[in-house]
């Protein structure tokens, strides 16, 4: 299972570093589809079996979906892909890339020179995180309904069509 | 009151299942690697879209270091944490995605750099 593990992480790298060097949105989109699949069996090879099984199901079901609905609404022509090449400059993406490395390498370094021990090789069954769920965190869930109470006004607000506006043209 | 969940019942029996048994800190570098490449993607893109993209890789890979920790320790905890940054990654696509709808009815396009001045 520790070779699961590491070559699941493997393949999430390799598809998050496609994720942000496509061109076009929707490979962009299904490379980050791999992602998360990817991401959901490393959760699995870990003992998360709940966590994996929602990160199949939320992330990769609902978020990516949303996505997808969004470019579908907006229509993007083939213009937009020679655009976002134009975009995709060395000169502009190799300075903010370096600092991310220079971080990166701080926080292996870091990590590396402690040690943490090894992952209990124990199932964290989704009973378990169900009774912490509403047992200690029961005021965590009360919050997150409310959080996802104002994305839904907040996304409706902003999504509605403004008669009016749309009659001036814009 | 405290509030204990059964730690032992439901673990001692799958006490033979294969599960990892790595090094916890490989399992931060992991995630440490998701999020900057996250980074990196929000900074160097200019279209919204891969904008966004970028941030649920970062919120991604911050839930994922939660369940290593949760691993090491045996604790559900690191999983309640990935459940919350969920509803917060869900709530926040959602605000997000109609933003970029209203962009791109006012002007048009994608470019993050259309919309860089403020009318106040």
């Amino acid at each position: 299972m520790e070779l699961v593990f590491y070559i699941a992480a493997a393949i999430a790298i390799l598809a998050t570093m496609m994720v942000i060097t496509r061109v076009h949105v929707v490979h962009a989109l299904l490379y980050f589809v791999v992602s998360l699949l990817a991401i959901a069996v490393a959760l699995y090879a870990m003992g998360a079996p709940f966590i994996a099984a929602l990160e199949v199901i939320v992330y990769a079901g609902a978020i990516l979906v949303l996505f997808i609905f969004v470019i579908m609404l907006l229509g993007l022509g083939p213009r937009t892909t020679t655009e976002e090449r134009q975009w995709l400059d060395f000169r502009v993406w190799i300075g903010p890339a370096l600092l991310g490395v220079v971080l990166l390498v701080e926080v292996v370094v870091l990590l590396l020179r402690s040690s943490g021990g090894l992952t209990n090789g124990v199932v964290v069954e989704p009973r378990q995180v169900g009774v912490a769920l509403y047992g200690p965190y029961v005021i965590g869930v009360e919050l997150a309904s409310l959080v996802l109470l104002a994305g839904l006004v907040g996304a409706y607000h902003l999504g509605r069509r403004i008669p009016h506006r749309e009659a001036e043209g814009g | 009151m405290p509030i204990t969940w059964d730690a032992g019942y439901h673990t001692a029996k799958r006490k033979g299942d294969k599960v990892a048994n790595f090094p916890f800190e490989h399992g931060l570098i992991v995630a440490g690697i998701l999020f900057v490449l996250g980074l990196i993607g929000v900074l160097t893109r200019r279209n919204v879209i891969f904008m966004l993209l970028g941030v649920e890789v970062m919120l991604n890979a911050a839930g994922l270091a939660f369940v290593v920790a949760g691993a090491r320790w045996m604790q559900p905890d690191g999983q309640v944490m990935f459940l919350f940054m969920l509803t917060v990654a869900a709530a926040e696509v959602a605000v997000g995605l109609a933003l970029v709808l209203l962009m791109y009815r006012h002007w048009k396009s994608l470019d993050i750099d259309v919309a860089s001045v403020m009318r106040g």
